[in-house]
């Protein structure tokens, strides 16, 4: 029980006659990224918004890190941060400032330390000073994901956390989620890109009907369907490798 | 109480003290308009007015200061709409603070703001010639009554601010408030309007703030006025608190 940090029951949630969420089930393991798939519309976000305490179900349960949504939310924002569809940062305050106001208000006895090392760490030292309404959507993307690691919560839900970025970009937000998993934080992701989720996630669940109608591993996944034909295709670089490979930057860089 | 109460709320004020200060022209905006005004009045219609004083801008200015603080709220509602729209509201929500502070910071802020451009103002209407007999507690007083005028006019700020659908449609609503004081005795004595007008502009919230604010300012005995423009503020205040409440509940 110890090692599973969200865990959800028959989940419900209607907007008016809109039925959103009809019976949602799953389990999250700790330390783990797990990706939500779905189309616009699907209730990815409803999903984040539950499990995050901005909303209320209508039916079932749900637990994370062993609270009950219902029951302890104030426990529940003590150890989650939550990074929405849109940047939420504040683009009159400096890149530093955003930081030190979310340190402070998560109580942080040193919000000057903890915004300092988070910048160097997510090469965000050079642009520290500058209001953030000069920062690219890049930068604003990674600097919304640095102010969701202040005071390191033990989850991180990321409600598509690339829709918007250029590839480069896209590249970069990846290597940050995956160097949260590595040091042990449980990851929430949902997206629409399908590469996003094969590339990164260690489970997969595809919500669609309101219903998690499969989930697993990549493997487990792909074992559902008939095995593959082989072919032999001429490789064609896609044309994200062109656009990666002409501007020079392929892998993707921290330096901006 | 959450004990971050207190913690948080400075936080949350220091934001939109930022905020203010990084966008200067927000004060000027709002000081402008009803400075523009008080020209107008004072060296233009002022000579043809008879307010029955000898200093017409002893007379104009109480209507000139509700003027400014009903212009002035509008930033409130912008700034709400700005986080609403951003999603920095849900980020908090997300996370472990005392969540009214969210919106007294926003309160808060406008009744620092709002100080400011009373203050700049007073200091214009002294320049043209504005004089007051008052000691400290009558402009004690006049504050006070100014800070729950500010207060409920935010409160109803703070409705559009959480619902509203465009910019526009969440700075527009302080137009019809703007206007207010200018059907009443802000500008001009009440006897001379027909009397359906009269009816109106002498039983509206403004006159009687104005009336009290004058009489304070001028040493004059303040009779009954002080007491039905604390009620005005206080009810106003009220209703818009339970509405901005009930609107912030449904947006989180």
């Amino acid at each position: 029980m110890t090692d599973i940090a969200i865990q959800v029951k028959g989940l419900q949630k209607s907007y008016k006659n809109l039925h959103v969420l009809k019976e949602v089930d799953f389990e999250v393991e700790k330390g783990s990224i797990f990706a939500l798939l779905g189309s616009n519309g699907a209730g990815k976000t409803t999903i984040v918004k539950i499990l995050s305490t901005l909303l209320e179900p209508d039916g079932g349960t749900a637990a994370v890190n062993g609270f009950d949504i219902l029951l302890k939310p104030d426990h529940i924002r003590q150890s989650i941060s939550l990074t929405g569809q849109f940047a939420a940062v504040d683009e009159i305050l400096t890149g530093r400032e955003n930081l030190i106001m979310i340190a402070r208000l998560r109580h942080l006895d040193n919000p000057y330390q903890v915004s300092d090392g988070l910048l160097k760490r997510f090469g965000l030292n050079d642009a520290a000073d500058r209001r953030v309404s000069t920062y690219s959507g890049g930068m604003r993307r990674r600097l919304d994901i640095t102010m969701s690691l202040v005071g390191k919560p033990q989850v991180i839900f990321l409600d598509e956390p690339t829709t918007g970025l250029d590839p480069k970009a896209r590249i970069e937000v990846w290597k940050v989620i995956k160097e949260l998993a590595d040091r042990g934080t449980t990851v929430f992701l949902t997206t629409q890109y399908l590469e996003e989720a094969e590339h990164l996630a260690d489970r997969i669940a595809i919500l669609h009907e309101g219903r998690i109608i499969a989930n697993g591993t990549l493997e487990e996944l792909k074992k559902l369907f008939p095995p593959a034909k082989v072919e032999y295709v001429e490789k064609q670089p896609s044309l994200e490798e062109i656009f990666l490979a002409i501007i020079g930057k392929k892998g993707g860089s921290n330096n901006e | 109480m959450n004990k971050h109460f207190f913690g948080d709320m400075g936080v949350m004020l220091g934001r939109s003290m930022r905020h203010i200060l990084r966008s200067m022209d927000t004060i000027i905006t709002v000081t402008v308009m009803p400075i523009a005004f008080m020209l107008l009045f004072v060296y233009v219609f002022g000579g043809a007015i008879q307010a029955g004083t000898d200093n017409y801008i002893n007379y104009l200015l109480p209507g000139i200061l509700l003027i400014a603080i009903a212009s002035g709220i509008s930033y409130t509602a912008f700034r709400l709409f700005t986080d609403v729209q951003r999603g920095i509201l849900e980020r908090f929500h997300s996370m472990p603070i005392a969540r009214s502070t969210i919106l007294w910071g926003h309160v808060l802020t406008s009744l620092v703001s709002n100080a400011i451009s009373v203050a700049i103002i007073i200091l214009v209407a002294l320049v043209m010639g504005f004089r007051s007999s008052a000691g400290i507690l009558p402009w004690l007083a006049v504050a006070g009554i100014l800070a729950l005028f500010t207060l409920a006019l935010t409160w109803i700020a703070v409705i559009p601010g959480l619902t509203a659908k465009s910019v526009d449609g969440a700075s527009a609503f302080s137009y019809p408030l703007i206007f207010l004081p200018l059907i009443s005795s802000a500008f001009v004595p009440t006897e001379s309007m027909p009397l359906i007008v009269r009816t109106f502009a002498e039983n509206q919230p403004v006159t009687s703030i104005v009336e009290a604010i004058r009489a304070l300012l001028s040493n004059q005995p303040v009779g009954n006025d002080i007491w039905v423009a604390l009620a005005w503020c206080v009810g106003i205040m009220l209703v818009a608190y339970i509405f901005a409440m009930r609107a912030y509940k449904k947006r989180v």
